[in-house]
């Protein structure tokens, strides 16, 4: 049952900085950090105090609301400081790392002989439970809910995402190990999209339904490809796991290590060696980054430029991201900007704006919003960037006033606030889109369920 | 320290004070704002709204130059004739350009004067940024008036359009009616005695004698009454001229001065070529919404046809007060009066018009549809686009809220599907 997902509407949005096809592996930081806001919706309880001494695998924190769900530490060492917020909330778990790891040890399964509950259980008590995301609302899954199918999407189409085929490449055993396993918690299929013109790793495994997607971005976005494929209708649930995710959960079946080393792609114009490096998630942004930036004007992402989070050098790599950015800050006035002829940045109207002439070349665009927040006022825009069957306009809207009824009505459970990036780039009202759905969908789940 | 430097630091001088959005409005003028991303994305595309509505101002100002030509042109014909013969050349003169300078650039000034004064006091009391709306508007309105409007008037009509028409409804990109069009209707409806009939479309028409050759009649005016006759006063002692109104309109102009614009009407409405590129310009940027503009020319194609078929099987003949404009050539109808700027400068207005693309459709369909509809049944003042828009405009959300329901039902009966 694999089907062909052709995309129109949408963007490629090519940028300077392509992080060339050679990985190094970056030293290890001294200190690395878990940050809960990382994981959306979750309440953390910590379990680990100051001072503790923890294993890579071992619980930093678990959720308040269900407390199976276990967030793991990446490394070996002594947990150093818990940095909390307003009304002492956590901010980050930092862990002072050992020279040398040691690692808990989940013992090595063989997936296809596990049952489902076996499956969920090792994944809960692994720590491994977070990789595992659900739609609605975008937010780790509900181990309690049965998803009707498993969505993964090995296709990054993003602003210079990191080639998952090169990440990927020779990894089959793990992915292969983790889809045999995950496929279990479901009854439905496990959908896997692969780019049409690609070799990925993951495009030959067993029990999966493959689909080749193309055209522009957010082709790559599983939300697009859930549209596509199988749509979310109220009441119901699907899962979704990002390919480089599966690699630990594999790794962990197969060696029964919690291995949290990622390939992280550093791209963009301020990195003077755009680069693949393997780092452990959570790991310093000064090391990972060290003697690589052009200048201190720059605005560091962990993630890709669209839907990424903005981190400083004292922080740290996100969990989940397998990418770091880097562009330069825009705050600096233009003169004339708004009326005189653009050659150096991307547009899609032909408003004496010529990024239409080039499609093929590549732009370093700067931070700056390029214009003031007004009111929504032309329509028509977002429509071309927007490839679910979804009124863009009229859903953010709902999303603003908060009516219920039609948040669910226009669509609210089919998105995710990452499918909104585009329409927010092209935004003439310079609206925050991502915010306005992120918020919607937290009412939502909040009222709804 | 560079200009660059001091208006920087004159901006966090006035920062959260009353005064920060009028400085902040001409600040933002000359330079874009150093703001960078926060939260959402990290960077973001080209456009914003100064550009947008910059480049419609640019697609205007064709219209705007013909117009101040034309608004000279039309005095010195009316006074003299012959100048007819020969319109190219007698067309892109000083003379022209000069009474287009003292008595169209005036309405724009007053326009931009007035209009921006409202909204400037509008964002210092309710502390929001001065929006951009108002910089098209602005330059609409001059060019949807007749030349002889008084300046007083046009005041008191920019006032109630930016008030009433937008601020109460809290100000750019949540209006319900599109402000030139309620300045023009306030216009029409507060002073009607002048606004209408034929003395306020041509440069001093009002002070002509009637042995003038012609008043300043607008086509639209002539067709309506068609079939009546018309006796100029022969000057000079020469004899009367019995005519009907209608063979006068189409001996003093030819359908290439009613395409080009060289004919009596609203200051920048009456070139459809000027039009036509600004059209093309709007169009090409995708400033504008392509849909509207041929939705709209075909639905005043459809209703001409339907009136030209109706007097072809004569149901309505030539003693009906209908007849006239019932009778125009469908084409016709597309070049006169202020159809073509309607369609392609005011329905396209993305705040009041539909904001769905097969709402667009519909909405700029039935904009020429109506247009031609009101032209032909209301005879006291023929042009009937600025209703049709406005009326349209007050629909609008709801073929929205139809043309939404569809992709509702849609994902209800997919629902259906599954647990049937």
């Amino acid at each position: 049952m694999s089907k062909d997902i052709r995309i129109k509407k949408g963007l490629d949005i090519k940028l300077v900085g392509v992080a060339e096809k050679s990985t190094t592996a970056v030293s290890q930081s001294s200190i690395y950090a878990v940050k809960p806001e990382d994981f959306h919706g979750i309440t953390p309880k910590l379990v680990a105090k100051e001072g503790a001494e923890v294993k890579a695998g071992d619980t930093l924190f678990y959720s308040k609301s269900d407390a199976r769900i276990l967030f793991p530490s990446p490394v070996s060492g002594i947990v150093k400081e818990v940095i909390r917020g307003a009304r002492r909330k956590v901010l980050a778990v930092k862990i002072a790392a050992d020279a040398t790891q040691s690692y808990k040890d989940f013992g090595t399964k063989n997936a296809d002989e596990m049952l489902a509950e076996e499956v969920k259980d090792h994944l809960l008590a692994s720590g491994c439970w977070p990789f595992v995301k659900q739609r609605p609302y975008d937010v780790v899954a509900n181990p309690n809910q049965a998803p009707k199918a498993i969505f993964i999407s090995a296709h990054a189409s993003a602003p210079l995402a990191a080639d998952l085929a090169y990440t990927l490449a020779g990894k089959e055993a793990e992915l292969q190990a983790a889809i045999t396993a995950v496929s279990k918690l479901t009854e439905g299929l496990v959908h896997v999209s692969v780019g049409a013109n690609s070799s990925s790793p993951l495009a030959n495994l067993k029990g999966i339904a493959v689909h080749k997607v193309s055209g522009p971005h957010p082709s790559g976005n599983v939300g697009t490809q859930i549209a596509h494929i199988d749509p979310i209708n109220k009441g119901e649930v699907v899962w979704v796991l990002a390919p480089q995710d599966l690699l630990v959960i594999g790794e962990l079946l197969l060696t029964g290590k919690l291995n949290l080393t990622r390939t992280v792609a550093l791209t963009g114009s301020q990195f003077s060696a755009p680069q693949y490096v393997t780092a452990v998630s959570g790991a310093a942004i000064a090391d990972v980054t060290a003697n690589n930036l052009k200048d201190d004007n720059t605005r560091i992402i962990s993630g890709n430029v669209l839907s990424g989070k903005e981190v400083k050098m004292a922080e740290f790599l996100g969990y989940y991201d397998n990418q770091i950015t880097a562009i330069p800050e825009g705050d600096d006035y233009e003169f004339f900007g708004w009326n005189k002829p653009i050659f150096n940045k991307i547009s899609t109207s032909r408003a004496l704006t010529f990024s239409w002439l080039s499609p093929n070349k590549k732009y370093d665009l700067n931070t700056n919003t390029n214009g003031e927040h007004r009111a929504f006022v032309v329509t028509g825009s977002y429509e071309e960037v927007f490839p679910l069957d979804i009124y863009p306009m009229q859903l953010l809207k709902a999303f603003m006033y908060k009516d219920l009824d039609e948040m669910e009505a226009l669509g609210g459970y089919e998105v995710a606030p990452e499918d909104f990036a585009l329409t927010e780039f092209v935004c003439v009202s310079k609206q925050p889109h991502q915010k306005i759905i992120r918020e919607g969908l937290d009412l939502m789940r909040e009222e709804l369920g | 320290m560079s200009l660059k430097d001091n208006l920087h630091n004159l901006k966090e001088k006035y920062k959260g004070t009353k005064m920060a959005p009028a400085f902040n409005a001409i600040h933002t003028f000359l330079y874009l704002p150093n703001e960078v991303t926060h939260g959402g994305t990290h960077i973001k595309a080209a456009d914003d709204l100064k550009r947008t509505m910059n480049i419609v101002i640019m697609a205007l100002i064709p219209c705007l130059i013909f117009g101040m030509f034309n608004a000279g042109y039309q005095h010195y014909a009316a006074i003299d004739g012959s100048l007819r013969a020969d319109v190219l050349a007698n067309f892109f003169t000083f003379d022209n350009l000069w009474i287009g300078i003292i008595k169209v650039l005036p309405l724009v000034i007053v326009s931009y004067g007035v209009g921006l004064l409202v909204e400037f006091i509008f964002a210092v009391i309710k502390g929001h940024e001065v929006e951009e709306g108002y910089l098209v508007t602005g330059m609409l309105v001059p060019l949807i008036v007749p030349v002889d409007t008084p300046l007083w008037m046009l005041s008191v009509a920019v006032v109630f359009g930016v008030v009433i028409g937008k601020e109460v409804f809290g100000g750019t990109g949540m209006n319900i009616l599109n402000p030139a069009l309620t300045i023009r209707a306030f216009l029409f409806f507060a002073y009607p005695t002048w606004m209408s009939g034929d003395k306020v479309w041509v440069y001093d028409a009002v002070n002509m004698s009637e042995a003038d050759a012609i008043s300043g009649e607008t086509m639209l005016g002539y067709y309506a009454k068609a079939s009546q006759d018309l006796t100029i006063k022969g000057a000079n002692g020469a004899a009367d001229i019995v005519t009907t109104y209608g063979d006068r309109a189409n001996e003093l102009y030819s359908t290439f001065d009613k395409f080009m614009g060289f004919i009596p009407g609203s200051v920048g409405e009456t070139s459809t070529f000027l039009i036509l590129i600004g059209a093309a310009i709007l169009i090409f940027t995708k400033i504008a919404s392509w849909r509207i503009i041929l939705s709209a020319f075909v639905g005043a194609a459809v209703m001409g046809l339907i009136f030209n078929q109706v007097v072809a099987a004569d149901i309505i003949t030539e003693s009906s007060k209908f007849y006239g404009l019932m009778s125009t050539v469908w084409w016709e109808h597309l070049t006169i009066g202020g159809l073509a700027f309607g369609a392609v400068f005011m329905a396209t207005d993305p705040v009041t018009g539909s904001q769905t693309n097969k709402g667009k459709w519909i909405y700029g369909f039935l904009i020429g549809f109506i247009s031609i509809m009101i032209r032909v049944f209301n005879p006291a003042y023929p042009e009937g686009v600025f209703l049709a828009i406005l009326l349209m405009n007050v629909f609008a959300p709801t073929i929205d809220h139809y043309v939404v329901q569809g992709n509702v039902k849609k994902r209800l009966n997919r629902t259906k599907v599954k647990t049937a």
